[in-house]
């Protein structure tokens, strides 16, 4: 498979030459924030740090966290790292989990930025004289503007469509013929329903590479859009903190997504301890901005769960790959000292295809050992045939993979349909018992 | 030959038993074969009943998860011997029996037994061939 590059240099750099550029960047960011930030040199005062003490990108885990809670608090302005004179603009984020925070970006933060999202458009295979029609809110989310100049930066033409108005967003689909649509995953769901309803062919749009981002989406949602709308899905990842979109993006392999690490390095944390975990384990994902100007924050707390795979990808790329992101830390249970998100076990029980998405976790401790048993709902579906064997057997692959996964032993309880607690529609999901002792 | 039985996923809780069978009372539905196939969590409670798609229906609106499973229904004769000339015919044919559970009759000199197989077409030839009698 042939694979483009925006940057190849950048993007298939050794990871010697990638660690020596965060470390060069990083060491003036750090500069920076030290001189601008008080918030920032009150913590590395806490722990007896300065500047001068961080040598390379090597010693960044000596640093402390920044969470959510500190850019609420500095709110406005309180961890900008440049005068105001320099900021060409604002974004901020919507503030649906807590008060809103806003993030400002010099010139060459918005250049870098748009880079990042021009990477992620042309590994998905977009290209100069492709048509890119951008369904992402313009404005202050960082989506719509995000893509829009990542699109005008390789050369492609951007339509900024913004959201809305679905009717007239199919019109101007069959109008302009874009090859190219970015969205979040659920407004292409909903195109696909419009579609259907107003009984517009397939064959009616020239539709040929989809990015999607700014919300978690499944692998089933996934093919349901690709076949929906006749192109190949593509994810996108970020966050208003750390840019926006375009911090991590599929290659054509989507074996994870690679992070444009040479501006945002990613670290995997036990959430619990804060201690690094290895290549290949699941913890709280942290990105320090090495070489932003006006909003560098160092080790922050994403609460996004996944893990990080540095081996080459066939696409070429160098950079490091994260999972797509499932589950918040907030919901991590530690079982036998092992972390166990939530999530991980319902991937495993959606992937089984005939279990019910209904689930309950129940952990407990007997005789001084954490045990864990799944209660799963039965459903008509895997008791179409009565049979016994057939339940024991779904149980029993259930178990199999849980463990593959999980490294643990879980217990796996049928039970009655509709019986599992659900609470506004949305089940909950977890009884830990051992906090009742 | 063939029959529909309805099964039905129970979990061992107190009640649970006794809350089907009254949905089939309430429905003035008879049972006229029952067995149960028990886990340490679960049981699967299956039978034959006179108005079967009644019953399915009463289930389902109860929220049980409920299937239909097509069975063997034959009637043997009441003696020693009966029902293992009749599975030794079966397992001379290649075909396991999964479960299988019988009851006496109204008949004299005759049971019922209910067969689930993984060939049960191929049984119900075979048990046909040899005479025996489907009940109704």
């Amino acid at each position: 498979m042939k694979t483009y590059m925006f940057n190849p240099g950048r993007e298939s750099a050794s990871r010697a030459t990638l660690e020596a550029i965060q470390t060069e960047n990083f060491k003036n960011t750090l500069k920076r924030i030290w001189d601008n930030i008080p918030l920032y040199r009150a913590r590395m005062n806490e722990v007896g740090l300065t500047p001068d003490d961080i040598h390379s990108i090597q010693d960044l885990h000596k640093l402390p966290f920044t969470y959510k809670q500190d850019l609420r608090e500095t709110y406005p302005f309180g961890m900008f790292a440049v005068p105001h004179s320099q900021i060409v603009r604002l974004h901020a984020s919507s503030g649906t989990t807590g008060k809103q925070i806003v993030v400002g970006y010099t010139k060459k933060d918005i250049e870098s930025w748009s880079e990042c999202v021009a990477r992620s458009l042309t590994a998905a295979g977009t290209y100069p004289g492709d048509k890119v029609h951008i369904s992402y809110g313009y404005g202050l989310f960082t989506g719509g503007l995000g893509l829009h100049y990542g699109t005008e930066m390789i050369g492609a033409t951007a339509i900024p469509v913004s959201t809305g108005n679905t009717v007239r967003q199919i019109q101007l689909l069959q109008d302009f013929e874009p090859s190219v649509l970015c969205g979040t995953p659920s407004y292409a769901l909903h195109l696909i329903d419009c579609l259907r309803e107003q009984n517009i062919p397939l064959s009616s749009l020239q539709l040929r590479v989809g990015i999607f981002g700014a919300e978690p989406w499944t692998d089933a949602m996934r093919a349901e859009i690709e076949k929906g709308l006749g192109l190949k899905a593509f994810d996108i990842y970020g966050l208003t903190e750390i840019t926006g979109p375009g911090v991590s993006f599929n290659c054509a392999y989507q074996n994870g997504l690679h992070v444009n690490e040479d501006y945002f390095v990613p670290e995997i944390i036990d959430p619990e301890t804060g201690m690094p975990l290895p290549p290949g384990e699941y913890g709280e994902l942290v990105f320090t901005c090495v070489a932003k100007e006006a909003f560098p924050l160092i080790r922050y707390r994403t609460r996004d769960i996944a893990c990080l795979d540095y081996a080459p990808c066939a696409c070429g790329r160098t950079l490091v790959r994260m999972s797509k992101p499932h589950g918040r830390s907030d919901d991590m249970l530690i079982i036998r000292g092992i972390n166990v998100f939530p999530s991980q076990i319902e991937s495993v029980l959606l992937g089984m295809g005939e279990t019910s998405p209904h689930y309950l976790l129940i952990v407990d401790r007997i005789n001084n050992l954490d045990t864990l048993e799944v209660q799963i709902e039965v459903t008509h579906e895997n008791f179409r045939t009565g049979s016994v064997k057939h339940l024991e057997n779904l149980a029993k692959a259930i178990k199999t993979k849980l463990e593959s996964v999980l490294s643990i032993s879980a217990k796996i309880t049928l039970v009655e349909p509709n019986t599992l607690p659900r609470t506004d529609g949305k089940a909950k999901h977890v009884i830990d018992k051992r906090q009742l002792l | 030959m063939n029959m529909q039985q309805i099964s039905v996923f129970l979990e061992n809780k107190p009640g649970r038993l006794s809350s089907a069978l009254s949905l089939l009372s309430q429905s003035h539905i008879n049972i006229r074969a029952l067995s149960i196939a028990e886990t340490p969590d679960y049981g699967v409670l299956r039978m034959i009943v006179d108005k079967p798609d009644e019953a399915l229906f009463a289930f389902q609106k109860a929220g049980f998860a409920v299937s239909f499973n097509d069975v063997l229904a034959l009637s043997i004769p009441d003696r020693p011997g009966g029902l293992s000339e009749a599975v030794s015919l079966l397992v001379k044919h290649g075909i396991d029996v999964d479960y299988i559970y019988a009851f006496v009759g109204n008949e004299k000199e005759e049971a019922y037994v209910v067969f689930r197989t993984e060939k049960n077409e191929q049984a119900t030839l075979v048990l046909k061939k040899a005479g025996y009698k489907s009940i109704e």
